[in-house]
């Protein structure tokens, strides 16, 4: 049985499934990993109450440290706090980039849902020149924008 | 069913038919931006209604998808504003934004109940909603205040929807027990955001409610002729199939 340092390892290296580029670590969705007995209990927060990946999260942590050699696993949702961008790490923040994708560029509680309050640079060209093209994106989590300077389209993660 | 069920039921049945009604635009929107946007906040919905329902499970004895597929047209408690059709875009537009105009205001209360199940639902819930009527508002302005067509429907659509707000913000005995209880919010702040709102955004939308009789009936089970064909849609694969899995 691997020690509790290890199946923190092991967990740090799970992708989101959505946006592999990026960990469930780094997005601030694991709150806790901790040995109860035999079991390995992580504890998750859900981003969007909708977000489908929300099932697939769960099984990737599972599977991923079954296959690792823990006996046992348990996964538990805390709902409260409500899980928020502010908890993305800048580690995450700059693998988002690096994918095409704008991290947030505000805090949570200075936008109260607000898009006109955001304005994320080009994660192509580095512009800050970009225009909303409209609310939702590929995901519930992001946004559609452009860049007025390279002109292509991008996505954004949106504050909440 | 204790007023508590009685009130998440009504949450959660408002979720469930606003987004298998905004998930009828998937495919079907006139611009594929909008499309998409429509489908995302149908999820925020849907995700919300597992939240709500799962409240209640223990004390009806019923699983989240037993509520949402094994009931019949009479058990569902929504407002008749949510399962109004989509007909024009114009209407699910509105539709939406006046849904949002009384979702925010009542989970913005509800962060403070002293249920702490309740308050954490809303704590999270309000941050999705707070994306929802940023992006409903902002396209009831541009549309109304837009061009001659886009007013007429949009005006056309508020002149048929604004009734079944009445729905919306009515109260009842089991309302009065749990704001004693300090478990929801009054009626009067709730209605007053909502007022507020509404009336600042049609002066900018260049929109006016019109006046005449209000509807309500969908919070006690009474609904209107769309709902039963929404619910034989949305039922018929579980129906057909009870208990299937994958
Ligand atoms: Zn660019």
């Amino acid at each position: 049985m691997p020690t509790l340092d290890q199946m923190r390892a092991v967990v740090a290296q799970v992708p989101d499934p959505e946006i592999p580029a990026v960990s469930l670590v780094d997005l601030g969705i694991v709150r806790d990993v901790a040995l109860e007995g035999e079991t390995v209990v992580v504890t998750v927060t859900p981003t969007y109450t909708g977000c489908p990946a929300t099932a697939v999260i769960a099984l990737d942590i599972e599977t991923e440290l079954l296959r690792q050699g823990a006996d046992k696993v348990r996964i538990d949702t805390r709902m409260s706090p409500a899980w928020t961008t502010d908890w993305i790490t800048d580690q995450g923040r700059e693998k988002l980039r690096a994918y095409g994708i704008a991290p947030p560029t505000v805090a949570a509680a200075n936008c109260a849902g607000m898009l006109s309050a955001q304005s994320p640079d080009c994660p192509l060209c580095g512009s800050a020149d970009t225009a909303l093209i409209a609310g939702r994106g590929s995901t519930p989590c992001k946004a559609q924008f452009r860049c007025n300077s390279c002109l292509e389209p991008f996505d954004y993660f949106k504050a909440i | 069913m204790s007023p508590f069920a009685t009130f998440c039921l009504r949450m959660g049945d408002n979720a469930l038919i606003l987004g298998q009604r905004t998930g009828e635009w998937c495919g079907h929107a006139p611009v594929l931006e909008e499309d998409i946007a429509f489908a995302n906040m149908g999820l925020d919905l849907i995700g919300q209604t597992q939240l709500w329902y799962g409240m209640v499970s223990d004390e009806l004895g019923k699983s989240p998808d037993d509520l949402a597929f094994f009931r019949g047209e009479r058990e569902f408690l929504n407002t008749l504003l949510v399962e109004q059709p989509n007909t024009d875009f114009a209407h699910a537009l509105m539709r939406q934004y006046l849904f949002d105009a009384w979702h925010l205001p009542m989970l913005d209360g509800l962060t403070g109940s002293t249920n702490a199940d309740v308050a954490a639902l809303a704590e999270k819930s309000v941050k999705e909603v707070r994306y929802h009527i940023d992006r409903s508002r902002d396209l009831i302005v541009r549309l109304g205040d837009g061009s001659p067509e886009s007013h007429d429907r949009m005006q056309a659509a508020l002149d048929w929807l604004w009734p079944f707000t009445a729905d919306l913000l009515a109260r009842d005995a089991a309302d009065d027990t749990l704001v004693a209880e300090g478990m929801i919010p009054a009626a009067a702040p709730v209605q007053q955001a909502f007022d507020w709102e509404t009336a600042e955004t049609f002066a900018r939308a260049t929109l006016t409610a019109p006046d005449g009789p209000r509807r309500t009936g969908g919070r006690t089970g009474n609904h209107s002729e769309h709902m039963g064909y929404l619910l034989a849609v949305m039922q018929s694969v579980p129906r057909a199939h009870p208990g299937a899995h994958w």
